[in-house]
């Protein structure tokens, strides 16, 4: 077996920071935060106004000339990313019963998490809503070329 | 005659069915997340790339799925706060069983609410 399980109520036999305590407080944490970052997500892009159809390249441009959009979405790319993989990784501690497959899966997690909060991270900071050479018709009303 | 041991708060029943459902929904969550993350990164590539992948999810198919991605963040959030007045209210595990009712009642209740508009932006 990969675990070994602790006699229940025995002191503790380890050194160092209990990582799978602050885990733990972390999944909480972030879960009662997350409630409103992502149900709050949701209503706005897919209940009010037109709902998923009137989802498109300007729609995130409008949301992204606002900062409060801007940390909304970071918040929520960070800490569902961080949620989730920590959830895998208790999956997998679950069910893998070799301890070269746990680790493998467990470090594959944490590697596409950083890969993706990487990416959505310079994704949100780089944008820019008005590229040019675009076709006018795709982009944000507040865009130069659509002014006149 | 032996009897089958009594349901506890994570064996058998609502407390264990709670969780299966906890995690079940927690993975598929996790899935679409990655996926989203990616086709979102795609408004940085060109507005064309971002609608032409951005439109799938307008498509009966996609739009349909998407009830069942709203149903387990719906029933995710709500159970997740189940769990964390289990772990840290006094009275959290007397009332766990209530709560899951009540935590399904409100997630039905919002689906209920949310489907029939979300449906009419799919097919209208
Ligand atoms: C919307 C608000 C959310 C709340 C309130 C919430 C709450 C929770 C809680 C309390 C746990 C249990 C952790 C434990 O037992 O240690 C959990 C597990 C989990 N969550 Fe969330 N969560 C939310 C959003 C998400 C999102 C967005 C994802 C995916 C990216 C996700 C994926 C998972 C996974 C995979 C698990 C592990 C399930 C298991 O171990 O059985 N959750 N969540």
């Amino acid at each position: 077996m990969s675990v070994v399980i602790e006699q229940p109520r025995s002191p503790r036999s380890r050194n160092g920071a209990n990582w799978e305590k602050y885990g733990w407080i972390f999944m909480r944490a972030s879960g009662v935060i997350l409630i409103f970052l992502v149900l709050g997500h949701l209503f706005v892009n897919l209940y009010l106004g037109e709902g998923i159809k009137a989802i498109d390249f300007a729609f995130v441009g409008g949301k992204w000339s606002d900062p409060f959009w801007k940390v909304w979405d970071l918040a929520m790319l960070w800490l569902a990313m961080i949620h989730g993989t920590n959830g895998m990784r208790t999956i997998v501690n679950d069910y893998a019963t070799k301890e070269t497959i746990r680790k493998a899966l467990v470090t594959s997690l944490w590697g596409v998490c950083a890969v993706l909060i990487t990416l959505g991270t310079l994704v949100v900071f780089t944008f820019d809503p008005c590229p040019a050479g675009a076709l006018p018709e795709l982009l944000p009303s507040f865009c130069p070329v659509n002014a006149s | 005659m032996p009897s089958l041991p009594a349901g506890t708060l994570y064996r058998g029943k609502v407390g264990m069915w709670s969780w299966v459902l906890h995690r079940i929904t927690g993975v598929a969550i996790f899935f679409f997340l990655l996926v989203h993350v990616l086709d979102t990164a795609l408004v940085r590539l060109s507005p064309e790339a971002y609608n032409a992948v951005i439109n799938t999810y307008k498509t009966p198919l996609i739009g349909v799925a998407e009830l069942g991605l709203v149903a387990a963040v719906l029933y995710h959030s709500m159970n997740g706060v189940r769990i964390v007045l289990i772990d840290f209210w006094r009275k959290g595990v007397k009332y766990q069983n209530i709560m899951f009712w009540i935590v399904v009642s409100i997630a039905f209740i919002v689906f209920a609410i949310f489907t029939p508009r979300h449906l009419s932006h799919v097919f209208g």
